[in-house]
Formats: structure tokens, sequence, C-alpha cells
């Protein structure tokens, strides 16, 4: 196996690869925002609150855009899956938004009241918490398979069917993960104090999520016949040999890195190449299910017109959106002070 | 009335109250991104410093409007799969390419360069921020582009198939998709509807601080009369405009949505000898009669089709089961323009006004305008009720009914999920709208620091020195620095 019958690289297949990149971008984005936003729980002086805050206040928004092009371009590309997955995931999908509603006004609200600020951080923190744990419960029921009606071309389970242990455990791998990107952004974008503890606390986040990745990596093959056929028969062994030996390397050379005190960027980098290696071993179970092990992407897939059409557009603006997201980054590079604002 | 609450009725009220919410806050802020780009680019070019505080001020505001409505509106885009999924497996392969092409042409725009909006003009210099503020305010543009002409196919779709398999909708035209026969009257009158609230939004603020300043016997601040002036100007061009663009759109949805003007008419009945306008009545669906009903002769008639005596069909040829429910379309529609000529008259009277030289002094002019100054808000909710409950019981009209639209969820998830979005848009929004208001409430500042030495002191959101307003606010009510 491994190698899907009849497959053909073709604008099916393009999209996925579009969808995928926008769930990446916004996993690791959103990523660092929600993980540094569940560390405030740690951080309790205002001063250093409001570093953290500000080292992410002017991009917060954009990183979120890209949540809302992975959901758009699921309802746009593969309809049918986005219309089976939602009221699958009614639960989390709910709680993620109404979280994202918390932490986002919570960017805005803070400053404007002395007295309350106490509950926008509140806000701030389980806002953070709760669309991470969400998005993991998210990944973990897709994953372990949602019930359908083909015939009805409809989602057949009850509204509780996505709880589980496994489910769980992947929302808290996430939001692990998620700190680990949190504090590895905080000792790129801080000095002094504060960065020394994040440097700190980057260990412990990182050993956990190594372990969170090796008990979900273990768990998935079981959890459906076709996943445990895909990792190990054939060409499965080398494919999860690869990838698990790539984490292995990148977390070692991240643990390095936390000790060298001159290496600020490289942190944050790594633990980013980290994700992406997760995901790539995500790709690999799923494909080329959309909802796995039940709909494909071909049978989810809009019309070729539609998908034609919005290609078009695709191919034009994504590279005009990741360089003007990469534009203001760069406005917005260096430490972050707050005694003497942006410099 | 309470056994039709199932699971449809609860997605219903659900889907109108979390977008009612959202639209609220781009109605304010469409309008308020051009004005700041506005602000500022007369600013750069006067060198004027009313101009900048005016930026300044409402950048704040509009910070805050801003970031609620992102957080609504990331709500509405997931609520078409969680609440209304074979809705969305129907209509995706027509209704996802817009919808996308929004998400890549706009939402990336305002995200983007919000934060240098927001933070960066000491970064990047007067010339890349403005060029930021017009990114934002092209941006909210775009936005609405895509999203009503989705909106309005789903008024008058066009362009289009059935796949007999799937039951989907496929595209033939993405062209005649996008424009779609109701699309440019609704674009217009919805940009124009944002541009209204906004005005009425700014000037009743301004004519707040003319009245304070007046009842404390001070003379008002350049930057407060200037505010109120731009906004009356809007008000004078802008709100005839709005009756007009209104009176087109209305003829469009006469030719493609007939039982939706014959509810907002309150016309039960066809008039074969020309129709009357009513002012008032009572709609009962039971009996198919319009109570109490007080109206012109002729005069829906002439409106309509330009002849007092003109035929009209009413709501008799419509089957039973096609009909909107009249009352909410009846007296929503009856707020809306009543709202829209009071507009007018507000414009009017300050143009007198302005032509006695009194526009600054005539202290009923700016108690009229204070008190419309939410009236843009209440227009444009009264205004979606009329579209969305007119095209009822149809989500794509005359092809997919609501009821077979709606995901397959069971009505306890549907009810536990509504509770949480009331209680929590009215904690969370209404402590928004506190802070807004309370931002209102303050005059704009004039000793601010001039723009290069306002990087020092803390950074707070809007790019702005929290430092002297930080004080003042902690400082108690007195500390207030004069204009
Ligand atoms: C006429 C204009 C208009 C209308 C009818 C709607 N919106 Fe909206 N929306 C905007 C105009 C807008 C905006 C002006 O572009 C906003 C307001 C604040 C903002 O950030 O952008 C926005 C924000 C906004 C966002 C967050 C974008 C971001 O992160 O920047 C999403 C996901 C949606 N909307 C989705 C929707 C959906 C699914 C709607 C229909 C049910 C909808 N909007 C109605
Ligand atoms: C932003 C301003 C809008 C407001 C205030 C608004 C208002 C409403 C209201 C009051 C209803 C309930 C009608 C009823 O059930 O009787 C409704 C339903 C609905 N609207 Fe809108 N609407 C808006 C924009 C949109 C847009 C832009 C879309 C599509 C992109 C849309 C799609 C729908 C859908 C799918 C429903 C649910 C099905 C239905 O009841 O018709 N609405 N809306
Ligand atoms: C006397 C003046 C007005 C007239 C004759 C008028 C007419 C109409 C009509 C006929 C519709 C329903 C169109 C349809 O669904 O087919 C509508 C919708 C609407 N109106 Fe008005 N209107 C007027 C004033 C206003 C004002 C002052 C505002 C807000 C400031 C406003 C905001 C809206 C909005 C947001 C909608 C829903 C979106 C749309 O369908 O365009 N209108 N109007």
């Amino acid at each position: 196996m491994g190698i899907v019958e009849g497959f053909s690289f073709d604008l099916t297949v393009v999209w996925a690869f579009v969808i995928a990149f926008a769930v990446l971008v916004y996993v690791i984005l959103d990523g660092f925002d929600l993980g540094l936003g569940m560390l405030f729980v740690v951080e309790a002086k205002k001063h250093d609150r409001d570093v953290m805050m500000n080292s992410v206040a002017p991009v917060w928004d954009g990183n979120e855009t890209w949540l809302i092009l992975g959901g758009g371009g699921l309802f746009a590309a593969f309809p049918l899956a986005y219309a089976l997955i939602l009221p699958a995931l009614y639960v989390p999908a709910i709680a993620m938004l109404l979280a994202l509603i918390f932490r986002g006004v919570a960017f805005e609200f803070r400053w404007r009241t002395k007295r309350w600020e106490w509950v926008w951080d509140l806000a701030f923190i389980g806002g953070s918490a709760v669309a991470a744990l969400s998005q993991g419960i998210i990944l973990g029921a897709i994953l372990q398979g949602i019930t359908v009606d083909e015939g009805a071309r409809a989602y057949a389970g009850g509204w509780w069917d996505w709880l589980t242990p496994f489910s769980l455990t992947v929302g808290v791998a996430v939001m692990v993960g998620y700190m680990l990107l949190g504090a590895t952004w905080l000792v790129m974008k801080t000095e002094g104090d504060l960065q020394e503890r994040m440097r700190a606390r980057a260990w412990p986040l990182g050993l956990a999520t190594l372990a969170f990745i090796g008990t979900v990596s273990l768990w998935t093959p079981f959890l459906q016949d076709g996943y445990f056929v895909r990792w190990f028969t054939g060409v499965g062994w080398a494919m999860a040999g690869g990838v698990a030996a790539a984490v292995g390397v990148v977390a070692l050379l991240m643990f390095r890195s936390l000790t060298i005190h001159n290496h600020e960027y490289r942190p944050f980098v790594l633990s980013l190449v980290l994700f992406g290696l997760c995901f790539v071993g995500l790709g690999i179970c799923m494909f080329p299910y959309i909802v796995p092990t039940q709909v494909t992407l071909w049978e989810a897939a809009a019309p070729r017109n539609a998908q034609i059409f919005m290609l078009v557009g695709a191919g034009i603006l994504m590279p005009i959106i990741l360089a003007y997201t990469a534009y203001a980054y760069w406005v917005f590079r260096g430490k972050i002070n707050p005694d003497d604002g942006y410099h | 009335m309470f056994d039709a609450l199932d699971a449809v009725m609860l997605a219903r009220i659900q889907f109108a109250f979390t977008v009612s919410f959202h639209f609220l806050f781009p109605a304010f802020t469409i309008g308020l991104a051009s004005y700041l780009a506005v602000c500022n680019g007369l600013y750069l070019w006067t060198k004027e410093h009313k101009y900048l505080e005016l930026f300044r001020y409402w950048v704040k505001i509009f910070a805050l409007a801003f970031a609620m409505g992102v957080v609504s509106g990331i709500v509405m885009s997931y609520q078409f799969g969680t609440n209304w999924s074979v809705f969305s497996d129907k209509a995706g392969p027509v209704l996802g390419a817009p919808m996308a092409y929004e998400v890549l042409s706009a939402f990336f725009l305002e995200a983007g360069f919000l934060g240098i909006m927001l933070f960066g003009r000491e970064r990047v210099g007067p010339t890349l921020h403005m060029v930021a503020c017009g990114a934002v305010a092209v941006g909210t543009f775009i936005s609405a582009f895509w999203i009503l002409s989705v909106n309005s196919w789903m008024h008058t779709p066009a362009g289009f198939e059935i796949d007999p398999d799937t039951g989907q909708f496929i595209a033939t035209s993405f062209w005649e998709v996008i424009f779609n026969p109701s699309f440019p009257y609704r674009l217009t009158h919805t940009l124009t509807a944002a541009y209204l609230t906004t005005a009425f939004i700014v000037g009743g603020v301004g004519a707040y601080h003319l009245l304070r300043r007046r009842a404390r016997g001070e003379r008002p601040s350049e930057a407060t009369k200037t505010m109120f002036s731009m906004a009356m100007w809007m008000a004078v061009i802008v709100a005839p405009l709005q009756v007009v663009l209104g009176h087109e759109h209305g003829l469009n949805t006469l030719e493609h949505q007939p039982a939706k003007i014959y509810a907002m008419e309150g016309h039960y009945e066809s008039h074969p000898e020309g129709a009357p306008l009513y002012l008032f009545g009572i709609p009962n669906d039971e009996t198919q009669t319009l109570d109490y009903a007080v109206g012109i002769p002729g005069l829906a008639s002439l409106v309509l089709k330009k002849s007092l005596t003109a035929p009209t069909d009413g709501l008799d040829t419509i089957p039973d089961d096609e009909q909107p429910p009249v009352f909410l379309v009846f007296w929503s529609f009856r707020v809306m323009v009543g709202l829209g000529f009071l507009m007018v008259a507000v414009g009017l009277w300050s143009a007198w006004a302005r032509l006695r030289g009194d526009l600054f002094h005539d202290h009923w002019l700016h108690r009229a305008a204070l008190v419309m100054a939410p009236s843009g808000l209440i227009a444009v909710l009264a205004g979606w009720v009329t579209t969305e409950v007119g095209r009822q019981p149809y989500t794509v009209y005359g092809l997919l009914r609501t009821a077979d639209s709606v995901a397959p969820l069971e009505a306890p998830a549907v009810a536990a999920s509504l509770i949480a979005f009331v209680v929590i848009y009215f904690a969370v929004f209404g402590a928004g709208t506190f802070y807004i208001l309370r931002l209102m409430s303050r005059p704009p500042v004039f000793d601010e620091k001039p723009l290069k030495d306002s990087i020092d002191g803390p950074i707070r959101t809007a790019g702005i020195t929290p430092a002297p307003e930080e004080a003042t606010r902690r400082g108690g009510p007195n500390a207030v620095p004069g204009e």
C-alpha cells in the first residue's frame, strides 16, 4: 500500500495542498499567539504581560485570518467535507469560536480599563487555552473518524461522539505544543529576565511536546485499520521511520540551541520545524481521505470550474499576501521593550 | 409558537442573532475606516493639527470596533458549516469561491495592514502609514463586495445549474453568479448605509461635545467643530442618495421577489385599481388581513409602478407555503424608511443652519444629531430583517428551503450554543460598547504631543502614547485636560 490506486496529480490534490498549507500556517502563527496567551498564567507581573501581549498585538489578526482561509477554503474546495466535519464537531467548533472571541477582544479591552484589567487577562488566558484545546480535539476527532450517512451526504452521529480519550489527549498535546511555540517566540522577542525564564520553560515544554508526539503517533495507527496498514507495511515503515528520525534530530537541535546563550531565533525556528514535521506525518496518515476513512478528497471536491476559478485567485493573491505579511513582521521586528516603545 | 422551537427554528434564531451582532460592527467600521483615511490624508496634505487629533481620537474607537467585528465575523464563517451544513454542501460549489476570494482579497488586506495603521506610524513613515490606512479602508470595501455578492445570490440566484446526482448547485458562469440581479442594488445600498451609520455616529459625538462645551460656557475646539461639520456634509449628500438607492432596490425586488414587496407593503390582497401605501397597520397572517390599516390611496402604485391607478398583485397570488411572515417585514421596513427620511431631515436642517452660519450654535440641531447617533445602526438592522425575513421560507430563493438547509443537529445542541452565544455576546460586546462610549464621552484632546515625541512611554494600542491619556483616566474625572 502506501501508494494510492488511481492517484493522479490533479487540481483536487493542488487544493488539498493549498488548504493544508493554510492550516499549517495558521497552526504555527496562531500557535505561538495562543501559546503565549496560556503562558500569561505563569507570568503574573503586569510589565511582563504588557511586553508579551505587545509582541503579537500588531500581527494577531493576520495570524487568525489563516484560520478563516482554512475554513473558507474547505467550504469552497471541499464543500461536502465542510458539511460533514463541522456538524460532527459542533461542540468543540463552537467552543473554539467563543474562545477566540475572548482572546481577540482581550487585545483591545485590556488597555481600556484599569479596574477590570485582570478580567481581560483572564479572558486572554482562558480564551487561548480553550481555543488550543478545542483545536486539538478537532484534530483528534477527525483522525479517529466520524459517522457518515453517505446516501444522505450528512453527518449521522450524535453531538458528543467526538469526546474520547484519544481526542482529549490530542487536545492537551496541542496546548502543550503551542506553549512551546509561545515560549520560543518570546525567547526571540524579549530580553533580560523574561527571556531567561522563557528559555528555562521551553525545556519542560519541549520534553512534554515530544512525549505527546510519541504517544499520539503510536496511538493513531490503532484507531483505524487504514492507518495501521499505511504506517506498518511496505514503504510505510520507511516513511514512519523517516519522520520519527527527523523529529528526533530537530528536537535535539532545539534543546542544544536553548542552551546556547546567543541563539535567540533558532529555538523558535526549530520548534516551527517540529510542528511542520508533525504536519507532514498527519498528511501521510490521512491522504487520500479528507474525512478518514470515509470520504476521499475527490468525493468531496468542488467541481472543476470552481477549482480553476479559485486557483487563479489563490495563485495571484497568496504570494502577495505572503509578501505583505512578511513585510508586516519585518516592520515590527526586533525586541519588545515597553519602556521605550517600539524602536 | 413555542412548539415551533425545533432545531431549524433555533438555528435560524442563532444565525439571525450572531449575524445581526456582527453586522453592527462592519456597518460602523466600513465608514470609519474611510473617515480615518480621509482625516489622515487631510492632515498630511494641509498639516492642520485638528485632522491629526481627529485621527487619533477615532482610531482608538476604530480599533475596538474592528476587533469586535473580526471575532464576531469568524463565528459567521464557520456557522455555515456548523448549522447550515446541507446548505453548505449544496451551495458550496457556487458560493465557496466568492467567499474564498473575500478571505484572500479583503480579510488578509485588512488584517495585514491594520497593525501598521495602528502601531506603525513612526516605524514606516507617513507615506507608508497612509498607504496602510488606505489599504484597510479598501479592504472593508472589498469584503463588502464579496459577501454581499454571496448574499445577493441567495436572493436572486443566477448562473448555475443543479447537479442531478448530488443536488448541488454548480456554477455555469461565475460572472453571472457574482453579478447576480440584486447585487448592484444591495451593494450600493449597504455601502451607503455604512457611510450613513458612521456619519451619524461621528456627528452625534461631535454634537455631544458641542453641547457639553456650551453648557460649560466654553468654546468648542476646532477638532470637535470639524467632526460635526464633516458628518453633516455626509448627511446632506448621502441621506437623499440613500432614499433613491433604496427605491431602486425595491423596484428590483418587485421584479425578482414580489412576495417580499407584498409583505413590506402589507398587501395581502391584489389591488386592480391602484394600491394604497399603508403607513400603519397590524398584519395578521391568519386572516390574511392588515388590521387597523391607515393608508394613502394609490400611493403604493405610484411608487412601484409610476401611476396612481396601476394594478398591483398581493400575497393572494402567492401559495400559502411560499409566503414570508408579514409582521416583521412590514414593520422593519417602516423603521428603516422612517429613519431614512429623518436622516434626510437632519441633513437639510444642517444645510440650512450652515447657510445661516449657525451650524455650531444651533443647539436644537445638535440635540437632534445626538439623538440620531444610533439611527444608522438601527436602520441597518431593520433593513437586514426586511431583506432576510422577506426571503423566507427559502435560503436560496425559490430553490432551497430554509427547513431543508439546516445541519442534522439535535435541538439541545443548538439550544445550548444559542444560549452561550447570547450570554457571551451581551457580556463581551456589551463591555466593548461601554469602552467605546467612554472614549466617545471624552473630547478630542488638543495637547497630545506632536508626532515625533509620542513614541515615548509604554506602547499602546493604536500607536498612541497612553501616558497622558492613561493618567487622565486614572486620575479621575477632573483630570480631563482642556482642549
Ligand atoms: C457589508 C459588509 C459585511 C457583511 C454583510 C458581512 N461582513 Fe463580515 N466583515 C466585514 C463586512 C461584512 C468587514 C468590514 O470587512 C469586517 C468587519 C470588521 C473587520 O475586521 O472586517 C468583517 C469581518 C469578518 C470576518 C473576520 C475577518 C478578519 O479576520 O479580518 C469574517 C470571518 C467575516 N466577517 C465573515 C462574514 C460572514 C460569514 C458574513 C455573512 C454571514 C459576514 N461576514 C457579513
Ligand atoms: C450582515 C447582515 C445580515 C443580517 C442582519 C441578516 C439577518 C438575518 C436574519 C434576521 C435571518 C433570519 C431570517 C428568518 O429566519 O426569518 C437571517 C437568516 C439567514 N441569512 Fe442573513 N443577514 C445578514 C447577512 C447575511 C449574509 C451576508 C448572508 C450570506 C452570506 C446571510 C445568509 C443567511 C442565512 C444562510 C440565513 C439562515 C437561513 C434563513 O433563515 O434564511 N445573511 N439573516
Ligand atoms: C427611505 C429610504 C429607504 C428605502 C426606500 C429603502 C429600501 C430598501 C429595500 C426595498 C430593501 C430590501 C431589499 C431587498 O431585500 O430586496 C432595503 C434593505 C436594506 N436597507 Fe434600506 N431603504 C431606505 C433607507 C435605508 C437606510 C437609511 C439604511 C441604513 C442606514 C438602510 C439600510 C438597509 C440595509 C442594510 C438593507 C439590507 C441589505 C439590502 O438588501 O440592501 N436603508 N432597503
